[in-house]
């Protein structure tokens, strides 16, 4: 077996990108130790979100990542239950909606809509609301997918179009011819190939460091709670508090909890979620989930009669200045990179997808990687891992 | 003594120490709920407060497994919606 | 903060009460939890005492290790030396820096009507014997969904339980031995049985004779099933099974069919028999949420379903958690006592309780109880393969049979989620359909679900196929406000 080219990973940015590859004709392999969608796209929520990031390279890559998922994918968003609810950002005091505002100002000039909501207005948004709130935004770009159906059609439509998928089959090693990379060796055998994509998420590090390059992407856990199904729309946008968007900027190990409170398809509302840097503990946290609930009655006071059915767990892969990591890594010739989406990858995944397979064909990007290169990183930060 | 509980209106009796779904169920009814997506009518599966289906609105609280609760004089089973996933909206939950 | 106790029973079925009792028998400070208002588990289930009559104890087995049990609970009651906290699901457990496990308690029937606050309690302990039993066994079948089909255990329950009759006319069906005191039960309280409908062949395990040998008794107790069955005329129809359950928002009929010896494959002419109740088992299987919330290793066993691996002395692979009963391993009241009795006695021994002068009492008592388990195991694999779920049930199934109740999730869903979409495991197919995702978080459809993907993806179901659905997080639903009070009281972890 030969291919253009080796996708490392069957997460959902591996998807995107073996999706958009494989359209733009070259003959693509996705190997995956696990299943797919096995990792952290499995393991988080779906939202497709503008309004929790400031101006800045994120940002424009969600933005672009927006038309992807509404125009090139636009055909397919009924096969992953895309639906376009809109986000609510409320601030609970009078200083979080400055702050609020002042980010939004930044926001629209980069290309964001959003609507001010007056405190009297929130609850012709979410009628659930608590009344104590100082007043909020309204994000109407703001998205939801399903991410593991995402990544099954993604697979299925690449399949379709001639890429083949290996699941059980881990990436060991890689083939080299000098500094160059020329394929993988896996647990089925070594497949040589053009290039190779290493999509491994969280674990991206560790398939680096078998190429000998170093890429520091790091586990942030992050818990989500599941409630009991509820009547449609008793929730209708995604709703947070404004301390969010610090939340997830920040660098901080302790524990940070912002509810992030949303209704699914299904009925469910899922909370979530905490940030903590803890490595890979998968033990429940007590605390964790305890704040998460708390917080999340703070802002729907009607969810406290209402039942948690299941807790669960992710590790975001994050670096450390909390950008990903897209494009060619110019210390291996051959290898590729789009990892270390932290926690946007659901979203991030299709502008993703697209860019590389514009670099990879040869083209000039719709966006300029240079902020994600995977060699950006200082060697002071890196000796600290 | 004989307790006597109403559902939808109905007159249930239940004797003290039966669970509401055997009450209901020793009365003949056998289903009191109706499921999110297709609609269908469920009652006690289970008997034992595994599966869940049994779930009924006790006294104007949503969604607790009848096989379980027990039976007490004056009970009001079950809501006018006569969908126990209802919260408030009449569209309770049908999708 | 509370005490903390040296060890945390949870369950009072015949597993945990033996373990109680023994546990403070030894001077070991025990709380006992269990969901239900009064001990006894599933086989001792009773109707409620406070409003007893003296034929409520009707067609009930081994009362007499049941009744024993019990007086000894109440003296170690009495005595302050066992908190029985009967009617509280525990639906967490956490273990502290210093390795002391916090149980999260709810009561079971949540918000309390008893007019007690209804709010989470929390209880620690040095030590777990969890004997959390387990429930029966469902595979699907076109109609099952229908008002009037229960579980078997269901329809003895409501009746032991409940002195409560499911239906007039029954059909009780799907494997093994249980299903004969059900029908048997039903028939004596009144009901018509229209027939039993065994998957398997004969009584097969009577001839085994590595199976009458290990526990001589339960040939006699089956024997006397068989007499009843004849007394009251059920029909007992071997190597059949039921291939759809038929009605207009209720159930009206079954239609049986003969399978195949071999493999199960449905192989008869169809029979159509008018019932009102069906009552479905396909044996039972474990309640696993406690141990592998803890990280406690499982395997697949005999019969198929996920249990706790646990050594000789009832430990498992978590260091402090003994596990009894069902758990380890479906077998019968009998057996979970002599384990409850002997993850006590280990448990004491551990923890240096038992005295230097009884020591070599303590060790006969040990080698008896293993000689017990020993052969009640042998006994359990016996009849395991003497009933077992049929290779080729999954061809019983039309497209639209539904798999997941909760969810409403299909047969015809799940192949799709094979076929179209590469769902390769169990795991995945509940992340691409949905099945286990609902209210009783797989407890119902996870075996079904499990047996499905393996078989869709032609391989034998692994544990790891029923891992992932016998896994919660939470082993019991409970309110964000519950959820919140963690937020104040857990220290860092
Ligand atoms: C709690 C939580 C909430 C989140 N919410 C959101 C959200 O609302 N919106 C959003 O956009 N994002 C969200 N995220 C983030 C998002 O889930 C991730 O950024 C995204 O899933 C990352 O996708 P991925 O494809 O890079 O990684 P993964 O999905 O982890 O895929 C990587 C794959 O690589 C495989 N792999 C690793 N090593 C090897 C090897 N050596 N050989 C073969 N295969 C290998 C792994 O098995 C894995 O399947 C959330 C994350 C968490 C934890
Ligand atoms: C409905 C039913 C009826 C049965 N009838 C018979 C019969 O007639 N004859 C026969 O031979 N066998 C019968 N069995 C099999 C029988 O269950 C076992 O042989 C025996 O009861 C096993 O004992 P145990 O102690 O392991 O578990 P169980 O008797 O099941 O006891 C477990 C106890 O733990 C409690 N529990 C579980 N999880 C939690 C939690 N998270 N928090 C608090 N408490 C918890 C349960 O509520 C239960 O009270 C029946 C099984 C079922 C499910
Ligand atoms: S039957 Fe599937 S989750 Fe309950």
């Amino acid at each position: 077996m030969t291919a253009d080219l080796v996708v490392v990973g069957a997460g959902v940015v591996g998807a995107a990108c073996a999706y958009f590859a494989s359209l733009a004709g070259l003959r693509v392999v996705v190997v995956e130790r696990g299943a797919l969608a096995g990792g952290t796209s499995s393991a988080g929520e779906g939202n497709l979100l503008v309004s929790d990031k400031e101006e800045g390279p994120e940002l424009d890559l969600a933005l672009y990542s927006q038309r992807i998922w509404r125009e090139d994918l636009g055909p397919h968003a009924g096969l992953w239950e895309f639906e376009s609810k809109g986000g609510l950002v409320v601030a609970a005091s009078d200083e979080g909606l400055a702050s609020l505002r002042e980010l939004s100002v930044h926001q629209r000039r980069c290309g964001v809509e959003v609507r001010d909501v007056a405190r009297d207005e929130l609850r012709d948004h979410e009628p659930h609301l608590s009344p104590g709130l100082a007043g909020g935004a309204f994000y109407p770009q703001d998205a939801q997918v399903q991410p593991m159906l995402v990544v099954a059609h993604l697979l299925r439509l690449a399949r379709e179009a001639g890429a083949r998928v290996r699941t059980r089959t881990e990436v060991t090693g890689f083939l080299r011819d000098g500094d160059r990379v020329t394929g993988v060796r896996t647990t089925g055998g070594d497949i040589p190939a053009g290039a190779v994509l290493n999509a491994a998420g969280t674990w991206a590090g560790g398939v680096a460091d078998l190429a000998r390059v170093h890429v520091p992407v790091l586990p942030r856990r992050g818990f989500i709670l599941v409630t009991e199904p509820l009547p449609a729309r008793t929730i209708r946008h995604k709703v947070y508090a404004a301390e969010y968007v610090g939340d997830v900027a920040s660098s901080d190990a302790a524990l940070q909890t912002s509810p992030v409170v949303e209704g699914t398809g299904a009925g469910t509302i899922l909370i979530g979620s905490s940030r903590e840097r803890v490595g890979f503990d998968r033990t429940v946290s007590a605390k964790a989930v305890g704040t998460l609930a708390a917080k999340a009655i703070a802002l729907f006071p009607m969810l406290r009669e209402v039942r948690a059915m299941r807790t669960y767990l992710g590790f975001r892969p994050y670096c450390p200045d909390h950008l990903p990591v897209i494009g060619p890594d110019p210390r291996a010739p051959g290898l590729w990179h789009a990892c270390g989406h932290e926690g946007a990858g659901i979203g991030l995944s299709a502008g993703t997808g697209r860019l590389i397979a514009q670099a990879l064909a040869g083209d000039e990007p719709d966006l300029d990687l240079t902020p994600f290169a995977p060699d950006r990183f200082p060697v002071a930060e890196e000796a600290l891992r | 003594m004989t307790y006597q509980m109403t559902f939808r209106g109905a007159a249930v009796p239940a004797e003290p120490g039966q669970s509401v779904g055997a009450a209901l169920v020793a009365a003949g009814i056998l289903d009191w709920r109706t499921t999110r997506v297709g609609g269908r009518p469920r009652g006690m599966f289970c008997g034992i407060g595994v599966c869940f289906d049994c779930l009924i609105t006790v006294d104007g609280v949503p969604n607790r497994r009848a096989c379980l609760v027990p039976a007490r004089d004056g009970m009001t089973l079950g809501d006018d919606a006569g969908d126990t996933v209802g919260r408030e909206d009449g569209d309770a939950g049908h999708v | 903060m509370p005490d903390t106790y040296d060890v945390a029973v949870v369950g009072a079925g015949p597993a945990g009460l033996a373990a109680a009792v023994e546990s403070a028998a030894a001077g070991l400070g025990v709380v006992l939890i269990d969901a239900a208002g009064q001990p006894g588990g599933q086989y001792w289930r009773h109707y409620d005492e406070n409003h007893a009559r003296p034929d409520d104890r009707r067609g009930h087995h081994g009362l007499r290790t049941f009744t024993r049990l019990r007086e000894r609970l109440d003296v170690l009651i009495g005595a302050g030396r066992i908190r029985y906290l009967p009617g509280h699901q525990v639906w967490l457990i956490t273990r502290g820096e210093g390795g002391e496990f916090t149980l999260r308690l709810t009561p079971t029937t949540s918000p309390a009507t008893d007019g007690t606050d209804g709010l989470s309690r929390a209880e620690t302990a040095r030590a777990l014997i969890l004997c959390p039993g387990g429930y029966d066994r469902q595979l699907p079948v076109p109609g099952w969904d229908l008002p009037g089909v229960m579980a078997a255990g269901g329809a003895q329950a409501l009746l032991k339980g409940h002195r409560t009759l499911a239906g007039r006319r029954a059909v009780v069906a799907g494997t093994g031995p249980f299903l004969l005191p059900v029908a048997t039960g039903l028939a004596r309280a009144g009901a018509g049985v229209a027939a039993v409908v065994e998957a398997n062949g004969t009584l097969g395990w009577l001839r085994d004779p590595v199976g009458t040998m290990s526990v001589p008794g339960k040939g006699v107790e089956a024997l006397q099933y068989a007499a009843l069955m004849a007394r009251h005329r059920v029909p007992y129809r071997r190597g059949t099974v039921i291939r759809e359950i038929l009605g207009e928002g209720r159930v009206e009929a079954v239609r049986i069919a003969r399978v195949d010896r071999a493999d199960g494959r449905l192989a008869g002419p169809e029979e159509e028999i008018a019932a009102d109740l069906v009552a479905l088992g396909w044996g039972f299987t474990p309640s696993l949420e406690l141990p592998l919330m803890l990280g406690a290793q499982t395997r697949r066993d005999v019969d198929g379903s996920l249990v706790v691996v646990v050594d000789d002395l009832q430990r498992s692979t978590v260091g402090g958690v003994y596990v009894a009963g069902e758990a380890t391993g479906v077998g019968g009241a009998a057996l979970a006592v002599a384990e409850g009795r002997l993850s006590a006695v280990a448990l004491a021994v551990a923890l240096r309780r038992a005295p230097e002068s009884s020591r070599e009492a303590v060790t006969a008592v040990i080698r008896r109880l293993r000689g017990e388990i020993r052969r009640g195991r042998r006994f359990a694999a016996a009849m395991h393969r003497a009933y077992p779920v049929p290779v080729a049930w999954t061809r019983w199934l039309t497209g639209s049979t539904l798999v997941c109740r909760c969810e409403e999730v299909s047969y015809g869903d799940l192949v799709r989620a094979c076929r179209d979409l590469g769902a390769q495991d169990a795991r995945t197919l509940k992340m691409l359909a949905r099945p286990g995702m609902g209210w009783c978080q797989g407890r119902v459809c996870g075996f079904a679900t499990a047996e499905i993907a393996a078989c869709l993806n032609r391989r034998e179901t692994t544990a790891e196929d029923l891992r992932p659905l016998s896994t919660r997080s939470l082993a019991v639903p409970v309110t964000l406000g519950e959820l919140a009070a963690l937020a104040d009281d857990a220290p860092g972890g």
